[in-house]
């Protein structure tokens, strides 16, 4: 089964990478952006077959590697 | 006395500072991150590089490699752990000092001298050294050092805050932030002081002829202190 995990920093940690592509989108005329901020994306393909179960595994992972709970949280995303 | 560098894969700063320790006077031990011993150690180093390229978040992989679970024991129980640049990122990623380091404000590399302020010598990393302010070298993409402020807090409290950036008479403000970090916090401790980790590079400032010598008066303290 495939699971999904998105990153994303907490929402008073700077980042530049963001604001870098704000102002990019802006230069290139999409003037209407608010903010960007910028994230990442996992998909963890996982010999589990039980749904709950490989969601408890996912959140393990997330906290022990994938996010760094200082400055990310981390959403899983329901195996389809 | 002894000591011990530890080897990542994308180490590269792992010989410099062998050579800094053997001049210094350490019996010095290269140890490979896949074994699982550590050597009889007075002080083990987690020196600088990209360690694992810097994969995911710098330091992040290199954290959960197999010898950084006795070095996180040797720590734990009063060992001296000193983690330089991509050492500190590694370290924060243990949770053996508190916070992270983020990218640099202005996402550049930055590679220059800089001055830090020692800001605590009640410890056995700065205690014999003379001098207020040292010139160290920099090299780093992430070093901008984040912390909550529930932390901060904490770490002022305990007076972990090891070194700051600044100018060359000591004078602590932003226009002499490097990368952005919190406080201008160049290098900072575990609450017992046995662990530090600081972007700059002392190893890198021990020869006259090559960039300074301000790092030869760190280790001279250093192993003294240890003595």
């Amino acid at each position: 089964m495939k699971i999904s995990v998105i990153i994303t920093l907490k929402k008073d940690v700077l980042d530049p990478q963001g604001k870098v592509i704000h102002q990019t989108l802006d230069g290139m005329g999409f003037n209407d952006v608010n903010e960007v901020r910028q994230g990442k994306y996992f998909e963890i393909d996982t010999k589990e077959t039980d749904n709950d179960k490989a969601k408890v595994k996912v959140e393990e992972m997330c906290k022990k590697l994938l996010a760094n709970l200082v400055i990310e949280n981390y959403k899983i995303i329901d195996p389809k | 006395m002894k000591s011990s560098v530890i080897t990542f894969p994308g180490s590269n700063c792992d010989r410099d500072m062998d050579v800094a320790l053997k001049k210094f006077g350490f019996k010095n031990k290269m140890v490979w991150h896949a074994d699982a011993e550590l050597p009889k150690s007075d002080l083990v180093v987690l020196p600088g590089g990209f360690s694992y390229g810097d994969y995911l978040r710098c330091g992040s992989m290199a954290s959960k490699s197999k010898i950084m679970q006795s070095v996180i024991n040797f720590a734990n129980s009063g060992g001296m752990v000193m983690g330089i640049c991509n050492g500190f990122q590694i370290l924060v990623e243990t949770g053996l000092v508190p916070g992270v380091l983020l990218r640099n404000k202005y996402l550049e590399f930055i590679c220059k001298n800089v001055f830090v302020k020692i800001n605590d010598k009640q410890n056995k990393y700065f205690k014999n050294v003379n001098n207020e302010v040292l010139e160290f070298h920099i090299a780093h993409n992430e070093g901008n050092y984040f912390c909550t402020l529930d932390q901060l807090k904490k770490i002022e409290d305990n007076n972990q805050i090891a070194i700051n950036y600044c100018d060359e008479n000591g004078k602590i403000e932003d226009q002499f932030n490097p990368n952005g970090s919190i406080k201008n916090i160049a290098g900072i401790f575990n609450k017992e002081k046995n662990v530090l980790g600081m972007m700059p590079h002392p190893e890198r400032m021990i020869d006259k002829s090559l960039s300074g010598e301000d790092g030869s008066l760190f280790f001279k303290s250093l192993i003294n202190n240890l003595k």
